[in-house]
C-alpha cells in the first residue's frame, strides 16, 4: 500500500485517477483503520486528505458555512458561531464514538462510509447541506442528501473527493436538533437516529421544516409528511403527535443485533418527536 | 508492503522511523518503538486503552496511521511524569487506587490529562462522558472518576 | 487473641500498593509487553462454522510463502495426557469443528503481516453439519446432536443427547412445603451468555529447546494451571515447562485456563524459535471461554408472614461444546441466603455448538440468583411484604443448614441486611417512573492449593515469594499481612510473584482465594521465621525458648533474669543470624481450610424510560462481609467492579448468535460493556464479621459482588416498568415490549 499526503484537491484527485488498483480516501481514518486492521479491505493507495488546505477549516460568510472535508468532529464542537447556529449538526456528528474518535472523525468519513445508521447524516440532510466535489473534470455541487444511495453505497465516482461541505445561510428564528437512541449513553451505534431542523415567523408559527430519520432503512428517510405536521403549526402536542405517527409510519427498519424492527419503528416516532421539541426550543431561544 | 520513513517528535524528543505504510501508529510506538506502555485492548477504536496526544488532540493510536504522524508531536503515557515526579493525576490515582489490573491505566490517564488541559474544572458528568470511550472493567469507574476529579481541584489549587 | 479485639497496626490502612508506579508510568510489563530476540509471530486459522466436519487441510501454499516457519494443525499435537482430551480439542480441533471460530490451524513467521497472509493461504475443506446455539432448542429430543455418548447415567428421559450431566441439592419435602404457602409462584428465567471482558486480550511466547524443555510467559491468572494444562495437553512432564506470569490485564476467571498457550508450544517447539501470539479482541469473543446461557424453572412457595415454606429450581446450562459442572454451582447458591426447611435444585448440563465455558466470578451463581431473588421480590409484591423484612425473617445463620448441604459457621449476612435497612439508600425516595430493587447473594470462596514461601534478607528487609498473579492489589495485602505478623514497616516488605521453577504448585488467583489462602500461608511462613529466630536466640542467651517472645518486631526475653538481654528487632536479627546457624526463611505449603462464606446485599435504583424501554441506573449501594479488610480501597474496588459487572450483564451484555450459528457481536462495540456515563458512584459499606478460618478474620470478597446484581437491578426494573423482567438481558426493546404487553 503507498500512502500520499497531496496539498491540493487536484494533485489527490490525480493520484485517484493515475491509480489502476483500489485508491482510497483517508480523512480521519476512524472507518478505514479499522477495516484495514481487520484485513476487510487491502487498498493499493491511500490518499490523505488532511493536507489540503481547502480541505482544513470552518469558514463563515453572507452564504452559510464552509466545512472542510478534513475538518474533524471535536473541531465542530470547539466552534462557537457553528454551535449556535447549527446544534443539531455538531450533536449528530458529536455523539459519533469516543472522545478520542472525535479527534479524528469527520462529516465527511461519515457520509461516504454510507452506514445506514450513520449519526452526522440526517442533520446534514435536513440542512439541505451540499458537497463540493472535486473530480478530475473539475468542481460540482451535490447535495449531501443525493451521495448515499444504499449500504456501504455512494454516488461519487472512484475518482472524485469531497472538498467540503457548504450549509445555507440560516433565517432569523431557525434551529436544529439531533437525537439518536442507543442501548447505552455513548459508545453505541444509532439504534434510532432523527434530525429535526425548523424556522418559525414572529409569531411562533413553524414556517420551514425538515424531518430525517437514520437507522430505520438502507440510507436516512426524509418523512415528508411529518415536516408537513409542523408547517404552519405552532409545534404544538397535535403536530408533535403527527411528526410522531408520521416518523413511526415512514421508518422501514430491519432487525439485527441492534435492535428488533418493531421497536426500531416505535421508537423512531418517540425520537423524532424529541428532535422536534428541542429544536423548537431552540429556535425560540 | 512498501515502509515509508517517518520524522515525528514524541514526549518531547525528535523521533524517526520507517514504518510500513499499514502499521498503526499503535503498532509503531509499540513493536517498532518498544514503548509499549500504550496498550491494544481492541484494535478498533472501542476501548481507549492505546489512548495518545496527537498535537495536543485525545486519539486512539490504533486508527492513526503511523505514518500520519510526520511532522507532528505525539505523546503518550511514558512523558507523562517529569522524569522521576508523577503528574499529579498519577498521584491522584495512586492515592485513591483509581487502578486495579491496570491495563486500561495509561490510556485513561492521557485521556483525562486531555480532559484537564481543556475544562480545569469539570463536573463528574464531564469526566464520565469525556471517559466514556475508556474502558475499564474492574473498577465500575468509582475509584477512576474520584481520583480525577481531585487531581481536577489539586491542579487548580497548585495554579492558584 | 480473636480477630475480632486484636488491634491492628498495619492492618485496614490504605496504603499503596507495591505494582502501583509503574502501572501508571507504563513501565509495568502485561502479556503482549514481553519479547525476545529473534521471536516469530504466531497465528490462528478459525472456523467459520458453528458445527462443520474437517475433510481436508492444505497447508502447502503457506509453508512456502517466504519467512512462514512452522505451520501445524492437530496432526502436530501429541496424544494428550488422561484428563486434558477436551482441552487440546478446544485448543486446536480434531476431526470436527465445534463451534464458530474454533481453531483449526495455526502458523508461526518472521512477522505479523506474514503470518496473516499465510493463514489465508490455508486451505480447509469442510462439509457442514447441522448446530444448535440456544440451550432451548439444544434440549429438544430432535436437536442437532454435538457430542453422542456423553450422557451420564443420572440424567432424566426425555431429553436430546446434548443433556449430559443432572445433579440436584437440598433437603426436606418441598410438596410438603409449598402446602404449607399462601401464595406459590412459579416462573421460567432466561440467561444470555456474558464475556468476562477483561481488556487485555490473551498473550503469550514460548520457546522450545531441542531437548523439549520449554520457558513460557504469559498472561494469566494462574502459572501453574498453564503449566500443568499445557504439560497435559502436549505430553510433557510438568518440570520441563517454566511458566512465567507477566502483569495480568483482568481475568475475572476467564484467564485460568488455556487457549493459545499449547498451541505456541507447539509452533516453537516445530520452528526451534521462540513464538509469540496475541488475540484480538475478535478472538477473544468468539473462541475464548464466555459463561452460561441459561432457562431456570423456578417455584416459591411463601406463607403471609413473609416466611419462605419451600424453593425448587431446575436449571439447564448451556456451556458450550464440552462437558462441564458449572451448573452445579447455580444449582448448590441459588437459595444460600436462606435458612429453609424444603428446598431442592436440580442443574442440568446442556452441550451446543458454542465456545467452551470459563468460569467468570462466582462462576454459575448469578443466573441461579437472579432467578431466584426475582422470584422472592415477586412473591413479596403479591402478599404486600417488604422485601427487606422478609429477607431478615428467612436468613441463613451461623448453624443453619445450607441450602446445599454443608451447615454454615459464623457469617454476616444478617448483619448486611441490617447495615442495608439502615442505609440512607433503602429509605430514600423514589421519583416517577423509578423502581428499588434489594437482592442477597451468596457464594463459597475457596482455599486450595497454596505454596508460600519468606525470606529474612541480610539487612533485614523480607522477600515474600508467591505463585497468585496479582490482579487488584493482593501483593500489596500479602505484605501487609506479613508486616502485621512480624511486626515491621509495610515498606520492609516485598511480595513477588515467582515462576513455576521457583515455588510449588498454586492454583490460580480464582475462588476470591488470594486475600485467605496466600494470606494464611504467608501468615504461617512469617511464624515460623518467628520460632526460628526464638529458638536460634534462646540457644545463644542460653535460656529457655518458651521464655523468648516476639513483640512489636523484636524478641525480647521475659524470663526470670529479665533484664539481662536487650531486646533485638529484625535488623539486628538479620545482622548476626549467619553467626547464629546461617540464612532465616520460613514457608507454607497447605491445602487452605476454612475459607468462610460471604454474603452480600445490594440495592439498586433504576429509572424506566416508558417510552424506549431505556433503563438508567440512578443510584447502586453494595454491602458486603468482608471478614476483615486488609486494605479496605481494594476490598471497596472489588465491590464495586463486580457490581458493575453485574449491572452489565443485566442490562445489555449478550452473545448474539445468528441463524448461521456464527456469533455476531464480535467487538466492544456491540458486546456491550457498561461505560462510565453509563453509571453512578457505586457505593459501599462492608461488614466485618471475621473468619475464624484465618488469623486477621478475611473472608474473600472477590466473586460474591457479582451475584446479586442481576437480581437487584431486575427487581428494580419490575418495580419501576410494573411489568415482571425474567429475560436478560434487559435490552431496551425486551423491556419495551414487556411493557406494551397486556
Amino acid at each position: 500500500m503507498q500512502y500520499i499526503a497531496p496539498t491540493t484537491s487536484a494533485a489527490a484527485v490525480a493520484a485517484l485517477a493515475a491509480c489502476n488498483g483500489d485508491a482510497r480516501l483517508l480523512a480521519g481514518g476512524t472507518d478505514i483503520l479499522v477495516r484495514l486492521q481487520a484485513d476487510l479491505v487491502e487498498p493499493d493507495l491511500l490518499v490523505d486528505i488532511k493536507h489540503i488546505v481547502a480541505c482544513q477549516h470552518i469558514t463563515e460568510d453572507a452564504s452559510g458555512f464552509i466545512i472542510g472535508a478534513a475538518v474533524p468532529s471535536a473541531q465542530l464542537g470547539e466552534h462557537a458561531r457553528l454551535s449556535q447556529v447549527w446544534p443539531g449538526i455538531v450533536e449528530g456528528m458529536g455523539l459519533v464514538g469516543s472522545t478520542q474518535v472525535q479527534g479524528r472523525a469527520t462529516l465527511t468519513g461519515n457520509l461516504c462510509n454510507a452506514s445506514p445508521a450513520a449519526d452526522g447524516v440526517p442533520a446534514m440532510v435536513a440542512a439541505g447541506a451540499t458537497a463540493c466535489v472535486v473530480g478530475p473534470n473539475g468542481t460540482r455541487q451535490l447535495a449531501v442528501e443525493d451521495i448515499p444511495t444504499g449500504p456501504g453505497q455512494i454516488s461519487l465516482a472512484n475518482n472524485e473527493m469531497i472538498e467540503s461541505f457548504s450549509l445555507p445561510p440560516r433565517p432569523p428564528r431557525s434551529s436544529d436538533a439531533y437525537i439518536r437512541f442507543i442501548p447505552r449513553t455513548e459508545m453505541d451505534i444509532a439504534v434510532v437516529g432523527a434530525a429535526v431542523n425548523l424556522t418559525l415567523d414572529e409569531t411562533g408559527t413553524c414556517i420551514a421544516a425538515c424531518v430525517v430519520l437514520g437507522a430505520v432503512g438502507p440510507t436516512f428517510i426524509t418523512v415528508n409528511a411529518a415536516a408537513e405536521a409542523l408547517i404552519g403549526s405552532q409545534v404544538d402536542e397535535a403536530a408533535l403527535q403527527a411528526v410522531q405517527n408520521a416518523c413511526s409510519t415512514a421508518a422501514t427498519p430491519i432487525s439485527d443485533k441492534r435492535g428488533t424492527a418493531e421497536f426500531r419503528k416505535h421508537t423512531a416516532g418517540v425520537i423524532a418527536r424529541r428532535a422536534a421539541i428541542v429544536a423548537h426550543s431552540r429556535a425560540l431561544a | 508492503m512498501s515502509h515509508s520513513h517517518v520524522s515525528t517528535t514524541i514526549n518531547g524528543q525528535a523521533v524517526q522511523y520507517a514504518c510500513p505504510t499499514d502499521a498503526s501508529l499503535l503498532e509503531v510506538l509499540r513493536d517498532q518503538l518498544g514503548m509499549t506502555g500504550t496498550k491494544e485492548g481492541c484494535g478498533s477504536g472501542d476501548c481507549g486503552a492505546c489512548s495518545v496526544s496527537l498535537d495536543g488532540r485525545l486519539v486512539c493510536s490504533c486508527l492513526v496511521l503511523g505514518v500520519e504522524a510526520q511532522g507532528r508531536t505525539v505523546d503518550t503515557i511514558e512523558g507523562m511524569a517529569d522524569k522521576n515526579k508523577l503528574h499529579t493525576l498519577q498521584t491522584k490515582f495512586l492515592e485513591h487506587a483509581a487502578l486495579q489490573c491496570g491495563i486500561c491505566t495509561p490510556g485513561v490517564l492521557v485521556a483525562a490529562r486531555s480532559l484537564l488541559e481543556k475544562n480545569p474544572d469539570p463536573t463528574e458528568q464531564e469526566v464520565r462522558y469525556w471517559l466514556a470511550g475508556n474502558l475499564c472493567r474492574c473498577t465500575g469507574y468509582d475509584k477512576i472518576i474520584r481520583a480525577v476529579l481531585e487531581a481536577a481541584k489539586a491542579m487548580r489549587e497548585e495554579q492558584a | 487473641m480473636s480477630a475480632q479485639t486484636k488491634q491492628f497496626k498495619v492492618i485496614g490502612q490504605r496504603l499503596q500498593r507495591p505494582d502501583g508506579i509503574d502501572k501508571v508510568t507504563g513501565r509495568a510489563r502485561y502479556g503482549a509487553d514481553i519479547d525476545a530476540a529473534g521471536m516469530l509471530h504466531g497465528k490462528i486459522l478459525r472456523s467459520p462454522h458453528a458445527h462443520a466436519r474437517i475433510l481436508s487441510i492444505d497447508t502447502s501454499a503457506a509453508e512456502q510463502l517466504n519467512g512462514v516457519m512452522a505451520v501445524i494443525t492437530r496432526a502436530d499435537f501429541p496424544t494428550p495426557h488422561k484428563g486434558f482430551e477436551d482441552v487440546q480439542d478446544n485448543c486446536m480441533a480434531g476431526d470436527r469443528v465445534l463451534y464458530d471460530g474454533h481453531a483449526v490451524a495455526a502458523v508461526a513467521a518472521t512477522s505479523k503481516h506474514i503470518a496473516k497472509q499465510a493463514i489465508k493461504l490455508i486451505k480447509v475443506q469442510y462439509q457442514v453439519l447441522p448446530h444448535v446455539t440456544d440451550v432451548e432448542q439444544a434440549i429438544q429430543p430432535d436437536a442437532p446432536v454435538v457430542h453422542s455418548g456423553l450422557v451420564s447415567r443420572r440424567v432424566p428421559k426425555g431429553f436430546s443427547e446434548n443433556v449430559v450431566r443432572y445433579s440436584s441439592f437440598g433437603h426436606g419435602d418441598i410438596e410438603t412445603g409449598f402446602k404449607a404457602a399462601d401464595a406459590v409462584l412459579e416462573r421460567t428465567y432466561k440467561t444470555e451468555a456474558t464475556h468476562q471482558g477483561y481488556i487485555e486480550p490473551h498473550a503469550c511466547m514460548a520457546s522450545m529447546g531441542l531437548d523439549n524443555r520449554a520457558d513460557m510467559w504469559v498472561c494469566t491468572q494462574g502459572h501453574f494451571w498453564i503449566r500443568n494444562m499445557c504439560a497435559g495437553v502436549m505430553a510433557m512432564e510438568s518440570a520441563s515447562l517454566r511458566v512465567t506470569a507477566s502483569e495480568i490485564g483482568g481475568g475475572f476467571g476467564g484467564k485460568t485456563t488455556v487457549f493459545i498457550e499449547p498451541v505456541v508450544l507447539a509452533l516453537a517447539k516445530k520452528s526451534g524459535r521462540a513464538v509469540k501470539m496475541v488475540m484480538t479482541r475478535e478472538e477473544v469473543l468468539r473462541a475464548t471461554g464466555p459463561t452460561v446461557s441459561t432457562m431456570m424453572h423456578v417455584k416459591v412457595g411463601m406463607n403471609k408472614a413473609g416466611r419462605i415454606t419451600a424453593t425448587y429450581a431446575k436449571l439447564f446450562y448451556q456451556a458450550g461444546a464440552y462437558k462441564q459442572a458449572t451448573v452445579d454451582f447455580g444449582a448448590m447458591p441459588a437459595f444460600a441466603p436462606y435458612a429453609l426447611e424444603n428446598v431442592k435444585t436440580e442443574g442440568l448440563d446442556v452441550i451446543t455448538n458454542r465456545p467452551r465455558t470459563a468460569s467468570y466470578r462466582a462462576p454459575g451463581a448469578p443466573p441461579a440468583c437472579f432467578a431466584a431473588e426475582s422470584a422472592i421480590d415477586e412473591l413479596c409484591q403479591e402478599l404486600g411484604l417488604d422485601p427487606m423484612e422478609v429477607r431478615l425473617i428467612n436468613a441463613a445463620k451461623g448453624g443453619t443448614k445450607s441450602s446445599y448441604g454443608p451447615t454454615f459457621e459464623d457469617h454476616g449476612l444478617i448483619q448486611c441486611l441490617e447495615a442495608a435497612k439502615a442505609h440512607p439508600h433503602w429509605q430514600a425516595p423514589l421519583e416517577i417512573n423509578q423502581g428499588r430493587g434489594l437482592a442477597a447473594g451468596f457464594w463459597f470462596n475457596f482455599g486450595g492449593e497454596t505454596c508460600v514461601s519468606v525470606f529474612l534478607n541480610n539487612d533485614g528487609s523480607v522477600t515474600v515469594t508467591e505463585g497468585n498473579p496479582d490482579i487488584g492489589g493482593s501483593r500489596a495485602s500479602i505484605s501487609m499481612m506479613v508486616a502485621e505478623e512480624l511486626g515491621i514497616p509495610y515498606e520492609q516488605v516485598r511480595t513477588t510473584v515467582t515462576d513455576t521453577g521457583s515455588l510449588g504448585p498454586n492454583e490460580p488467583t480464582h475462588g476470591s482465594r488470594v486475600t485467605f489462602a496466600v494470606g494464611l500461608a504467608a501468615i504461617k511462613s512469617a511464624r515460623a521465621i518467628i520460632d526460628e529466630i526464638r529458638a536460634r536466640l534462646a540457644r545463644m542467651w542460653e535460656v529457655d525458648v518458651t521464655d523468648v517472645v516476639w513483640q512489636d518486631g523484636a524478641a525480647h526475653y521475659t524470663g526470670n533474669k529479665a533484664g539481662t538481654f536487650e531486646p533485638l528487632d529484625l535488623r539486628q536479627v538479620a545482622d548476626i543470624a549467619n553467626n547464629l546457624g546461617g540464612p532465616i526463611a520460613g514457608h507454607h505449603e497447605a491445602n487452605a481450610e476454612g475459607a468462610g462464606v460471604s454474603f452480600g446485599v445490594h440495592i439498586a435504583d433504576t429509572e424506566v424510560d416508558p417510552e424506549t424501554g431505556f433503563t438508567s441506573v440512578k443510584r447502586y449501594t453494595v454491602i458486603q462481609d468482608a471478614g476483615k479488610a486488609i486494605q479496605p480501597d481494594y476490598v471497596e474496588g472489588q465491590l464495586q467492579g463486580g457490581a458493575v459487572q453485574g449491572i452489565g450483564w443485566a442490562l445489555n451484555e449478550e452473545y448474539v448468535y445468528g441463524e448461521d450459528g456464527c456469533l455476531q457481536n464480535t467487538g466492544f462495540l456491540d458486546y456491550r460493556i457498561p461505560v462510565a456515563s453509563d453509571l453512578p458512584m457505586i457505593d459501599t459499606v462492608i461488614v466485618e464479621v471475621p473468619n475464624p478460618g484465618h488469623p486477621f478474620g478475611v473472608r474473600g470478597v472477590g466473586e460474591t459482588p457479582i451475584v446479586p446484581p442481576l437480581a437487584a437491578i431486575a427487581n428494580a426494573v419490575s418495580r419501576a416498568c410494573g411489568k415482571r423482567q425474567v429475560d436478560l438481558p434487559m435490552s431496551p426493546p425486551k423491556v419495551l415490549a414487556s411493557m406494551q404487553k397486556a
